[in-house]
């Protein structure tokens, strides 16, 4: 019998339907799945076990008194530990929230809430999510579990490495710069990155304010769909929420792509790119083209200097909102004569260096004198770059491109020098500078057995034509492998 | 063209004391970057209005009702040191 931990959103949500299991037992599983698999790991900060399984009993009262508020009543979640939770413990991998209980929730958490999910617990992040491997966590790197001597990506790594290992059915991550889509792929997930605007970021622990967007990881892409759908819609506490009707997320997603005019970008095809990511893309190109979708190359020059301005903006963006922690109002707090020494003790003490290195080059990049040559030239490519996006637009109907440059890398292998690490957010990052909603599916293995992702990016609202082609892209790829972790019998480390 | 960097300066301005081994280390490591992302720099942009923001919105209007806030007792509880109803911090003006 298949362990109840390694069912889909919605086989679990059917099994409970037919009343084959109920929400505690399925509850229970996975916890139980946690419980071998977090000490090889470490995909958790914290696991509630009492709250988790006071909400499975929650939702199994609920089913039997009828009641049913959609595909994740009674389903096992995680949440990226980013996203502030009232009354558990939420640290955003930092020392500086260590102990950190929140008086409020994220309007996305109190959304699955409604929803009646079971939140299991939160998971690891690279430090104020700035990272790509996790490993800038300051309770300790989460690792992948295809190869638990590789990183599993960041920032939302322990986030992949859940729902990858079975010890979450699916997760909330946030993505600023790849943060959903680059541990997808590199766990062999679904990830994807809503448009702008789209999920309400009240209650997400800012990091860059105009490139933060929240959004699902699952196993499949009709998983992903229902938690987008769950989370998606206006909220009055978030000001750069989008106003307008809930875009449509699943309608399309059984009708093929006959007739879909995708854009291979160019720039993301050759130089820099692992020779096995670019060779299984291209061979899901073909497969495409073979369903009946019109490929063509597409090129938008800008992309080139995407990371660049990235890694001005995100850190300006930083510099202001990491301001906050300045042990007067919350976490830790150091010792001053006056409180200016205090908030620069403080701040010292509880910021890891890969957030000093963000705050210090973001403060540089907005002071008087290198305003206009750093942050102000980069919002001006920000524009450029929108330009093309939309010029483009106009000739296709999504772009596609590798999720990730490589496949996961190995911890230590790229921290001591952060430029380096800079460079795996290469192919994500356009996406958040231009605010457009983009997503990661898995397509296969390297040879040494680590997943590939493939990268769809669609006009900002179009999610539903990101997910119709996520679909077929799942549907050719034929990727269901689950890492050994998961499907052994493994004992606790 | 060469990145000079006051690192002393910024960590000020970013209120991190940070020891002068860290701080040199910080410093060379910013040189590093900002000589990469320097390259933005050849691209023409002149007539280009900058983009700070991926959605065209102007304010976000609501009425002005009353509504409860966080609860007070609950949000001073996570503070390091507070008094009363305030948040207590050490002295902020010079010895007099």
């Amino acid at each position: 019998m298949t362990d109840l931990a390694d069912l889909s959103i919605s086989g679990a949500a059917a099994g409970l339907r037919r009343g084959d299991f109920s929400s505690v037992e399925l509850t229970d599983a996975v916890l139980t799945r946690a419980g071998v698999t977090e000490s090889h790991l470490h995909a958790y900060l914290t696991l509630d076990h009492e709250g988790a399984r006071a909400a499975a009993a929650a939702a199994d009262q609920a089913f039997a008194a009828g009641e049913d508020s959609g595909p994740l009543q009674g389903i096992p979640l995680a949440v990226k530990d980013n996203m502030v939770t009232r009354g558990m413990e939420t640290t955003a991998g930092s020392k500086i929230l260590a102990g950190y209980s929140p008086p409020y929730s994220a309007t996305a958490v109190e959304q699955l809430a409604a929803a009646r999910a079971v939140i299991l617990g939160k998971t690891n992040l690279d430090e104020f999510a700035m990272g790509s491997s996790t490993e800038n966590s300051a309770y300790g790197p989460t690792r992948n579990p295809w190869d638990t001597d590789r990183v599993p990506g960041g920032s939302s790594g322990g986030s992949a490495a859940a729902v990858s290992v079975g010890s979450a059915l699916g997760a909330l991550g946030s993505d600023t710069g790849g943060s959903i889509r680059q541990p997808a792929a590199l766990c062999g997930l679904v990830g994807v990155k809503p448009t702008y605007g789209v999920v309400s970021r009240y209650g997400l622990i800012a990091f860059a304010s105009s490139l933060d967007q929240i959004g699902p990881f699952a196993r499949n892409v009709q998983d992903a769909a229902a938690l987008l759908e769950t989370v998606a819609g206006h909220d009055p506490r978030d000001a750069t929420s989008y106003r307008g009707d809930k875009p449509d997320i699943s309608s399309l997603l059984d009708t093929g792509v006959a007739g879909m005019r995708v854009g291979v970008l160019a720039e993301l095809s050759g130089d820099g790119i692992d020779p096995q990511v670019q060779q299984a893309c291209r061979r899901m190109y073909d497969a495409l083209a073979d369903a009946g979708a019109e490929l063509e190359e597409v090129s938008l020059p800008a992309t080139e200097y995407a990371l660049s301005a990235y890694y001005l903006i995100a850190p300006a963006e930083a510099s202001a909102n990491l301001a906050r922690f300045d042990g007067v109002r919350y976490g830790l707090r150091v010792d001053g004569e006056t409180t200016e020494e205090m908030m620069a003790a403080t701040r010292a003490e509880g910021f890891g260096p890969e957030v000093a290195r963000r705050i210090l080059l973001g403060t540089y990049a907005l002071s008087a004198g290198y305003y206009d040559a750093f942050y102000g030239q980069a919002q001006k490519v920000r524009t450029l770059l929108r330009n093309e996006f939309a010029a483009t637009y106009e000739d296709v109907d999504v772009i596609v491109s590798p999720t990730s440059p490589t496949t996961a890398f190995a911890i230590g292998e790229k921290t001591a020098d952060p430029l380096n690490m800079y460079f795996a957010d290469v192919c994500t990052i356009a996406s958040n500078l231009a605010g457009d909603p983009s997503g990661s599916v898995p397509i296969g293995l390297d040879d040494q057995g680590l997943p590939i992702g493939f990268q769809i990016m669609a006009p900002a609202l179009h999610e539903a034509r990101l997910f119709q082609l996520a679909a077929e892209v799942e549907r050719l790829a034929g990727f269901d492998l689950r890492p050994d972790l998961a499907t052994s019998e493994v004992k606790p480390a | 063209m060469p990145v000079e960097i006051d690192i002393a300066k910024v960590a000020k301005l970013a209120r991190l004391a940070l020891s002068p081994e860290k701080l040199e280390e910080y410093g060379a490591q910013l040189v590093d970057i900002l000589e990469h992302a320097e390259r933005i720099g050849a691209l023409p942009t002149e007539g280009v209005p900058p983009t700070s923001h991926p959605l065209p919105m102007t304010n976000a209007f609501r009425p002005d009702e009353v509504r409860p806030s966080l609860d007070r007792d609950e949000v001073l509880g996570q503070a390091p040191q507070s008094e009363g109803p305030y948040f207590r911090v050490p002295r902020i003006l010079g010895e007099s």
